[in-house]
């Protein structure tokens, strides 16, 4: 055993397009059913969008959450504390003092809702009709914040902003505060509500998006041979991270243990991915190597996989260099075929879904893959769930983001 | 159009609930914002502003603090739409 404590996860907590907890989220995806529906806003229509479509939460935040709290907090936090207070609850509400205690909550894009609605307010009617609370709802640190007050986590709040990696590297700072010594739990996750006619009109305008506007429910194929961008999604994964000698002490349900880190920048482009893919394999490389297991170990893959024609070709390159002819065996699932991409949210829910892989030995399916595209030399998970081998077992999930951030997390059964 | 003071009263229940979720008939006339009703003064500016829009009357910001009950704010807003 290494001198740094190992991290374990003991508490689960999602809201996403598949359910409004993880149980609904995890049978949704297990189903192999779509959370992706045509856009009924008015505003779609109204600016032109050329995308109709998305991922927009099962439950609204509106059902859960009391009227103060949705008024008080931007979408982005109101989601994150959501998942924060179903993870704390499953971990069955630890009790240790405020001091050990953290929270890493990321978010790829922040209080967009807020900040433009405030702006439409001053253009529309003024400076005084700005409310009082606008700065501290759209900062993207306010769900970090919001969940620290409400479990009384004082060892730290951070907010890491990485785009799309955002969630995971929340997850990986959080398992390094653990194993520094900064904190005995961690409260880890990402969170994200951009549904917004703005960030889709211009993640439209980079040609990053589906255009399949007839057929929301398929559009999201990664890995397909016709598949033409991703989908954009809304919601947030929150993951209660212990270190492990005092969870096994209290007595705590372990889910898996978070055994290796993996953190690489692309430095290559502001945008698409070095398509060398060098970045993402270092990543890999570095947390496999970090968890003190073998190409051999990992059976499974929760892939970035967003369904852009160019990033998802570049992932699987990496994969298979990272893992060699390991990977001819190793069960890849692409669940964003499902939930669209989460963006700031998507490598926390990811990670979610990783964990249950591993505690229930079985890889969630991929969906609307008619083809892999050909050249992929990867072992697609396709439509149903698939049994992973029992005893010991090791996964990956890849988190990248615009900006060339790389971040691989190795969850691996205890 | 004047609201009478007990539209005012009405109006501004609605705000305080949808801003705190106290129930509206927790705001009477009589209540301290601070003391009673537990507002802090960032709901207080915010109440203030949505009250402004609401009864389409103007409360400068250095007014606020004397707001100190219900009544107190009532009273203001009743007067501030006849000037």
């Amino acid at each position: 055993m290494s001198e740094q404590p190992n991290v374990v996860i003991t508490g689960l907590g999602a809201t996403t397009p598949l359910g409004g907890d993880v149980a609904s989220t995890w049978a949704g995806a297990l189903a192999g059913r779509s959370g992706v529906r045509t856009l009924t806003q008015d505003w779609v229509a109204k600016y032109e969008l050329p995308v109709t479509f998305a991922g927009q939460l099962a439950v609204p935040a509106e059902n859960v959450l009391p009227r103060p709290e949705i008024r008080r907090m931007d979408p982005s936090a109101q989601y994150a504390m959501i998942a924060a207070r179903e993870a704390w609850a499953d971990a069955g509400a630890p009790e240790a003092p405020g001091e050990r205690i953290g929270t890493v909550i990321a978010s790829g894009i922040g209080g967009v809702w807020t900040l433009l609605t405030a702006w439409d307010t001053i253009k529309e009617k003024g400076a005084r009709r700005v409310l009082p609370l606008t700065v501290p709802m759209l900062m993207p640190n306010s769900p970090a914040a919001y969940v620290s007050i409400e479990v009384g986590a004082k060892a730290g709040a951070h907010a890491p902003v990485s785009a799309c990696a955002s969630g995971a590297e929340a997850i990986g700072y959080g398992v390094e505060m653990i194993r520094t010594g900064r904190a005995d739990i961690v409260v880890a996750g990402g969170t994200e509500a951009a549904i917004h006619p703005l960030p889709i009109a211009s993640f439209a305008k980079m040609q990053a998006l589906s255009t399949r506007n007839e057929s929301p429910e398929t559009a999201s194929r990664p890995y397909d041979v016709s598949r033409d961008g991703f989908v954009l999604g809304e919601g947030a994964g929150v993951v209660i991270l212990e270190r492990e000698d005092l969870a096994v002490a209290r007595g705590a349900r372990i889910y898996a243990r978070v055994a290796g880190v993996g953190m690489s920048s692309d430095a290559y482009d502001i945008a698409p991915p070095d398509p060398s893919g060098a970045g993402q394999e270092r990543a890999m490389r570095i947390a496999i190597a970090d968890a003190g297991v073998s190409g051999a170990d990992i059976v499974h893959v929760n892939a970035h996989a967003t369904s852009t024609p160019a990033g998802d070709g570049v992932e699987a390159t990496a994969i298979r260099r990272t893992l060699g002819g390991d990977a001819d065996h190793t069960a890849i699932s692409a669940t964003k075929s499902m939930t669209g991409h989460l963006l700031g949210g998507a490598g926390a829910m990811e990670t979610i879904f990783t964990v249950l892989a591993v505690h229930h030995h079985v890889a969630p399916p991929t969906i609307n893959v008619t083809e892999i595209q050909p050249g992929l030399e990867i072992d697609l998970v396709r439509d149903v769930p698939r049994q992973l081998r029992e005893g010991q077992i090791a996964a990956l999930n890849n988190a990248f983001g615009f900006g060339g951030h790389n971040v691989a997390l190795v969850v691996t059964s205890v | 159009m004047a609201h009478s003071e007990e539209d005012i009263l009405a109006g501004l229940a609605e705000i305080v609930n949808d801003e705190s979720g106290l129930p509206t008939d927790a705001v009477q006339l009589d209540k301290s914002f601070t003391d009673d009703l537990d507002i802090d003064s960032l709901s207080m500016m915010t109440i203030v502003t949505l009250a402004e829009e609401k009864f389409e009357v103007r409360i400068p910001d250095e007014e606020v603090k004397n707001l100190a009950t219900v009544g107190d704010a009532v009273s203001f807003i009743a007067r501030a739409q006849e000037a």
